[in-house]
């Protein structure tokens, strides 16, 4: 039962089928403090899904996760007793979330977008939570568009309140996932160098990104996922060295270059 | 005649203000009702999305009129004794309830997966979800569809003239039993009924304007 | 409760039911024909007018959705003939209600339906050198159609329930002949179920007809 107490992000042998598909197959995975994990493979892999599993927007079948030694959806590891829907929401307020497609609230401006998580589940007074959104939005370069509606926005402001909405509420771990995938290519610069900021700051941080330059870059550790399982773990030099003697990383990287280069 | 019409001025005000009151109270009760059901039939469990579904389906399959005469002749039958007017707000509520249903079902169906795992991520509970997320952004398509279907409760309520409620339907009838006047009395009603959805629809639309703060 | 359930009564007058059913299809089935002609007719002079008929039509279609259908069935049957030489029956006078009715639905629908037609498609009928007539009959209305199918049969099942209106001038349709049935029998409860059963089946056979139809269309595009 003794989970390593260094890891804060604890993943052990999770497996999840969609009907008879399985999606992931005994992943195993931790992430320390401070650390930028980043997860990479081929889409189908089961990157995504491992990524919603760790703050319970999917469930899992078996196994377990833990953030800070704490089961995340279920009472107790075996049990498979669902945690009540007011602990669910207390857990996934401890991890933040960015999503590939934004997913900003249309109806509130870029302050009221940080500021809701920080009013309703932190119980912070609206200047305060006003306070701490305009913080993060000059974080993220966007002071100046703090009582703007998200489509008033381009996409990669609209992502920037999508990081700063996350981060606002300190979460214990940050989750990225595919952030730059909808962005048109010349607004992905100024997205990455927000998360760049916030590693170089000591945030905790899980991604899943196909921008393999800032992978190398950025990450501490990165994860090779094929087929439901991971494939590879290692430091970034070691993974995407080009003579690897993993087939299916070394394939995957081919591939990657030919279309990407 | 226009003085036999003058004089039954008050008569059929009392009953406009029957049928205004028959509409008030349909439209509230549906609204409560349907929206409930309605958040049951898109969250749910499977059972009660099967119930509600087969209720709305059903309503919405059968004529209002059958709808009201089974409720009014057929629930003493079983015991239920209802007053003629409870009867048919019972009726016309049930019937309004179904459509409230689809509207709120069509409403939150058309908000993207995304909105609620955003909100999910940021640890909204069930309630804070839909209070701060969903139903701020579906309002704005629950709305059109809904004040329209104000005007069919308006339109609807003269139904309750058939269970011997004097409603503005009711009134008129009962004004062209003394004076023979049917002609320009139904022609009465007919403005008066058209004045008040007319207003309505115009109010409606005004308000969807006034809404439309997402832009696609 | 302590009601015990008794169809024979029922089986027994169920002719009053089934004539009733066959009577209802047959009003709603004359007055969409010629509803549809009206709303065909004044949705294509609607898009093409000028203010003025624009003006009146919009009048039509405005004034008669907003008023309620019993209201209208009342003044065709009991006030119409106080005022002008007509002599009617009953489901004829109904006939024409609804029709009248259906007509101010259906110009919205084939009216949203024709404004829909993209205008890539009129060009391409005027590029191949159709005339305004041709163009209409072969490109506008066909492609107007198929936009329109889904909500055209959601009207249709929409004016076949409103057929049970015609039982407040004694027309002898189905949910007259389940009145008949309810004050002479007093079967209640088990009348308005077969009755209710009766529309059920009928409005979502229709449905599910229209259905069938609508995927042949979008098949055939």
């Amino acid at each position: 039962m003794s989970a390593d107490t260094n890891a804060l992000l604890d993943v052990r042998d999770v497996s999840k089928a969609f009907g008879s598909v399985a999606v992931l197959r005994n992943v195993s995975l931790e992430v320390k403090r401070g650390e930028v994990v980043t997860v990479i493979g081929p889409s189908g892999s089961g990157k995504t899904t491992l990524l919603r599993c760790v703050n319970f927007l999917e469930s899992y079948d078996s196994g377990s996760i833990r953030i800070d030694g704490k089961e995340v959806g279920f009472r107790e590891p075996g049990t498979r007793q669902r945690r009540s829907e007011r602990d669910l929401a207390g857990m996934r307020a401890e991890t933040g979330m960015v999503f590939q497609s934004f997913n900003l609230f249309p109806h509130l401006t870029a302050a009221g977008n940080i500021m809701l998580g920080l009013t309703k589940v932190r119980g912070k007074s609206q200047a305060e939570a006003r306070q701490i959104a305009e913080h993060w939005l000059g974080r993220v370069g966007l002071a100046h568009k703090a009582d703007s509606l998200p489509a008033e926005l381009s996409g990669g402001q609209q992502q920037r309140v999508g990081i700063a909405r996350a981060v606002a509420m300190e979460p214990k771990i940050l989750l990225l996932d595919e952030i730059t995938s909808a962005l048109d290519p010349e607004l992905v610069g100024e997205v990455l160098a927000v998360v760049r900021s916030l590693a170089e700051d000591g945030m905790t941080m899980l991604m899943v990104t196909h921008e393999m330059a800032f992978a190398r870059d950025a990450s501490s550790r990165i994860v090779f996922m094929a087929d439901g399982g991971v494939s590879a773990v290692g430091p970034p030099k070691e993974i995407l060295a080009a003579e690897t003697s993993n087939e299916r990383l070394r394939s995957f990287l081919a591939r990657f270059r030919a279309s990407h280069f | 005649m226009l003085s036999q019409i003058l004089y039954a001025i008050p008569f059929l005000a009392q009953g406009f203000a029957i049928t205004l009151w028959v509409s008030l109270l349909v439209v509230v009760l549906s609204l409560i009702a349907g929206v409930a059901l309605g958040v049951g039939l898109v969250y749910g469990p499977a059972p009660l999305r099967w119930a509600v579904r087969i209720f709305s389906d059903t309503i919405r399959g059968i004529p209002i009129l059958v709808l009201m005469f089974f409720v009014y002749y057929g629930l003493p039958a079983i015991g239920l004794h209802l007053q003629s007017f409870s009867a048919a707000v019972l009726a016309l509520t049930l019937f309004k309830t179904a459509q409230v249903v689809e509207y709120l079902r069509g409403a939150v169906g058309s908000i993207p997966k995304g909105q609620s795992e955003a909100a999910m991520a940021i640890g909204l509970t069930f309630r804070q979800r839909l209070t701060y997320v969903i139903f701020p952004q579906a309002f704005r398509r629950f709305l059109p569809p809904w004040i329209n279907g104000v005007t069919d409760a308006v339109k609807g309520s003269a139904l309750v003239s058939l269970l011997g409620i004097t409603d503005l339907m009711q009134a008129i009838n009962q004004v062209i039993g003394r004076t023979y006047e049917a002609m320009p009395l139904y022609i009465l009603g007919a403005l008066i009924y058209f004045a008040v959805n007319y207003a309505l629809s115009l109010a409606s639309r005004r308000l969807e304007r006034r809404f439309a703060f997402i832009r696609e | 409760m302590g009601y015990t359930l008794n169809f024979n009564l029922i089986w027994r007058h169920f002719d009053k039911l089934w004539g009733g059913l066959l009577l209802s299809l047959e009003l709603a089935v004359i007055s969409i024909a010629i509803g549809v002609v009206i709303g065909l007719v004044l949705a294509v002079w609607y898009v093409s007018a000028g203010r003025v008929v624009r003006g009146i039509i919009a009048a039509y279609v405005e004034f008669i959705r907003n008023v309620p259908l019993i209201l209208l069935v009342y003044l065709v049957f009991y006030g119409l003939p106080t005022v002008i030489d007509v002599a009617y029956d009953a489901p004829t006078s109904f006939v024409l209600t609804l029709s009248i009715y259906s007509g101010a639905y259906l110009v919205e629908v084939f009216r949203s339906g024709l404004e829909a037609v993209p205008r890539g498609q009129l060009d391409a009928g005027k590029a191949i050198g159709l005339t305004p007539w041709q163009r209409l009959l072969h490109v506008r209305l066909p492609t107007m159609l198929r936009i329109t199918l889904p909500a055209l049969s959601n009207t249709f099942i929409s004016l076949f329930k409103d057929t049970s209106i015609a039982s407040v001038i004694s027309v002898p349709e189905l949910t007259f002949g389940a009145q008949w049935i309810n004050f002479n029998t007093f079967r209640i409860v088990e009348v308005y179920l077969v009755t209710t059963a009766m529309y059920l089946v009928t409005g979502y056979t229709l449905l599910f007809g229209l259905r069938l139809v609508e995927r042949r269309f979008r098949a055939a595009r």
